[in-house]
């Protein structure tokens, strides 16, 4: 789950890394009036929004007077910005916020994430900080620092010490740095973060390290005993249909096709997706319905792909273990009447009561199109999907 | 032999006496599995299935002997479990739970480090559907039926892909010697590589498939030890060609973060490895089929 930039500085500070003044604006106004209680000669305006990129995008300013700073944030808001990381429609701006603008000596890189191959919380680093990572390792991979933390004991002063002298920093910086990466560590562990990066992390004109921009994203899995993080979570930064679709227990990711996908379990919900794709079509969603799948549960999987309205077909796919073919059948049937279903559905049914399951889809006297393989359901879906296939290659 | 599981494995369930727990331990005992009792806090003494129940993994392992564990407990408490079991001596543990917070792993993965190897517990998952060795016994949630005894090795991450490779390979009349979910998360307790080293020494395994997915660095440690250390051949399937770099796949550890991690960069990396990799889903058990037939005629010729 991410949080927005302000909310990220507000934890981190609150665990000893130093971040400049701000505050927080909803309307232009606010924003203006900010910038006054701030103080002095000038701010930076920045779109609050989950995603990186917002410089590029236009969502940040330098702003030099306090009315400068109100109009620029009046062309923020209600804005959907588009950036690199978003898609093509943009994430909505509903919040703005005015710091303190900071003098920039350099820019560093410092990024917490978790290292799947040490199995282990990772620190990334640079010393020419202020573009993106992926940008950063492949301009300069040298510049590159790692270290990973052991579990059992933290990060180590030592270690912290290390780091900060391989990225160049001398005299009081260093005593900054290592309080400010174990302050990331603490906040990273704490709260049960999945990455913490701070880029730009800045040294000032007066040589000082301030945080200039924050991200934090955290570990959905253990939000049940991080009440206060789950409440951060902001629904206008989501796809509504992958949120609704989250709400009623379902895995849904939103695509460009128009077949729609119900499938169970995460890899053959992808496999299928694959298949459609080799078959010349283009899937409409990513869709795992999950174990136990009752009947209400595929009427709500059905309703939930059917909110997209590129969906000419759907594609049902149901290899059941713990699920019952039976009742996914009963499902389908269900859907199909209670949504007055227009658009062909195909249905591949195995494993556990797949004979009871088949013989409720013949005996429905529905439209439906049966296959008995992954490859056919592909082909079916295919060929029954309105947007012409493409000659597979 | 197969691996990880035989008629012989005297097995646990920890978390038996729960809805899920219950109706699964039923299903793997009417297959024969050697489930030898289960673990409640707070229930020790009764009787359940036809059990015996027991308030610690200790007291479990003490009176029954029990070899290895299944982990039917929920997300929250689902690492200390675990660690439990591999406190009183447990070898081998299958957890099945989906959503156990990735700071857990971590601690429990070191945690199990301080045991030395001949009593190290080897975990298989979390979010797996688990171990079975067909006809001899199962630990997990996967309808046993579909598998067809034999001498194919099968892991996978996910758990239906899982079942659509063993029932391609059945409708082949190919078998499955073991078949191994190693789970969907960031952290798992085995690899795709210490999986291969099992079937690479059991005399029960002619070949391995292999099922991946995008994310992650696994695939690619996997392709390295097969090139480097198995004579049996590997067949590989990767998930998620038509998936789109940065968003999660239903699994957790299904994001495409870093190069190497998404399906198309895995399946350059498997074949420069020299590993078999199946062009399509729907084709898994046939590439094995003809790898299989193609070796034959080697052997013959």
């Amino acid at each position: 789950m991410d949080i927005h930039e302000y909310q990220a500085k507000e934890i981190l500070a609150r665990f000893g890394v130093p971040v400049p003044r701000g505050g927080l604006a909803y309307s232009p106004e606010q924003a203006g009036y900010r910038a006054r209680e701030l103080g002095g000669k000038a701010w930076v305006v920045k779109a609050q929004i989950h995603s990186g990129g917002r410089g590029a995008a236009g969502g940040v300013k330098l702003c030099r007077t306090p009315d400068e700073v109100q109009a620029f944030a009046g062309t923020l808001f209600g804005k959907q910005l588009v950036t690199k990381q978003t898609d093509a429609k943009g994430k909505g701006v509903y919040r703005v916020w005015v710091e303190a603008a900071s003098e920039i000596a350099q820019e560093l890189y410092l990024g917490f994430v978790l290292d799947r191959q040490s199995e282990r919380i990772m620190i990334v680093a640079s010393a020419h900080g202020g573009i993106e990572i992926e940008d950063l390792a492949e301009s300069d991979p040298n510049s590159l620092r790692r270290m990973t933390i052991d579990p059992a004991v933290g990060l180590s002063e030592f270690q912290a010490r290390e780091l900060a002298f391989k990225l160049g920093l001398k005299g009081g910086q260093v005593a900054q740095m290592v309080a400010t990466l174990r302050a990331c560590y603490r906040a990273y562990r704490d709260l049960d973060a999945v990455m913490v990066e701070i880029n730009p992390l800045v040294i000032t004109g007066t040589g000082d390290l301030v945080a200039l921009d924050a991200k934090m994203s955290f570990d959905t899995n253990a939000l049940f005993r991080r009440p206060e993080i789950a409440e951060l979570r902001d629904r206008s930064q989501e796809d509504p249909r992958e949120s609704t679709a989250g709400d009623h227990g379902l895995s849904y990711v939103g695509l460009d096709g128009d077949i729609g996908c119900i499938i169970n379990g995460a890899g053959l919900a992808m496999a299928t997706m694959d298949m459609i794709k080799l078959a010349g079509g283009e899937p409409a969603n990513f869709l795992d319905i999950g174990g136990g799948a009752s009947p209400e549960r595929v009427v709500r999987a059905f309703r939930t792909v059917l909110a997209d309205g590129n969906v000419s077909v759907i594609l049902v796919n149901i290899f059941a273990g713990i699920n019952r073919c039976d009742w996914v059948a009963e499902g389908v049937v269900q859907a199909y009447r209670e949504v007055g279903l227009t658009i062909p559905v195909v249905v591949r049914l195995a494993g556990t009561n797949v004979d009871e399951g088949r013989a409720i889809i013949a005996a429905s006297g529905l439209p439906l199109i049966s296959a008995d393989t992954l490859a056919e359901a592909a082909a079916a879906a295919v060929t029954a999907s309105t947007s012409r296939p493409r000659q597979a290659a | 032999m197969a691996i990880l599981i035989t008629e012989q494995t005297r097995v646990i369930v920890q978390g038996m006496s729960g809805r899920i727990g219950s109706f699964h331990a039923a299903d793997m005992i009417k297959y024969g599995t050697n489930v030898v009792g289960g673990v409640t806090p707070g229930r020790g003494g009764e009787t359940h299935l036809g059990l015996p129940l027991f308030n610690t993994v200790r007291e479990a392992v003490e009176a029954t002997g029990a070899e290895a564990s299944l982990v039917f407990v929920p997300p929250p408490f689902a690492a200390d479990a675990i660690m439990e079991a591999a406190d009183a001596g447990i070898k081998t543990a299958v957890c099945v739970t989906d959503g156990i917070p990735s700071q857990d792993m971590m601690k429990l993965k070191r945690f199990l480090r301080r045991y030395p190897a001949e009593r190290k517990l080897r975990l298989i998952g979390p979010n797996c559907a688990g171990v079975i060795s067909p006809g001899k016994g199962f630990m997990g949630i996967m309808p046993p039926h579909i598998y067809l005894a034999g001498r194919i090795g099968i892991i996978g991450r996910s758990g239906t892909l899982g079942y659509e490779a063993a029932s391609q390979l059945k409708e082949l009349g190919l078998g499955v010697s073991t078949s191994v979910g190693i789970g969907g998360d960031p952290i798992n307790g085995s690899s795709f590589r210490d999986i291969l080293a099992l079937f690479e020494s059991d005399p029960d395994t002619d070949a391995v498939m292999m099922i991946g997915e995008i994310g992650g660095p696994q695939e690619a440690e996997a392709a390295i030890y097969a090139r480097d250390h198995m004579k049996k051949p590997v067949v590989a399937y990767i998930a998620g060609l038509s998936a789109p770099k940065g968003r999660k796949m239903g699994h957790a550890g299904a994001i495409v973060s870093a190069f190497g991690e998404s399906a198309q960069e895995k399946v350059v990396l498997l074949e420069a490895a020299g590993i078999t990799v199946a062009p399509n889903p729907s084709s898994m058990g046939e590439t094995m089929a003809r790898l299989l037939a193609s070796r034959l005629m080697e052997a013959v010729a």
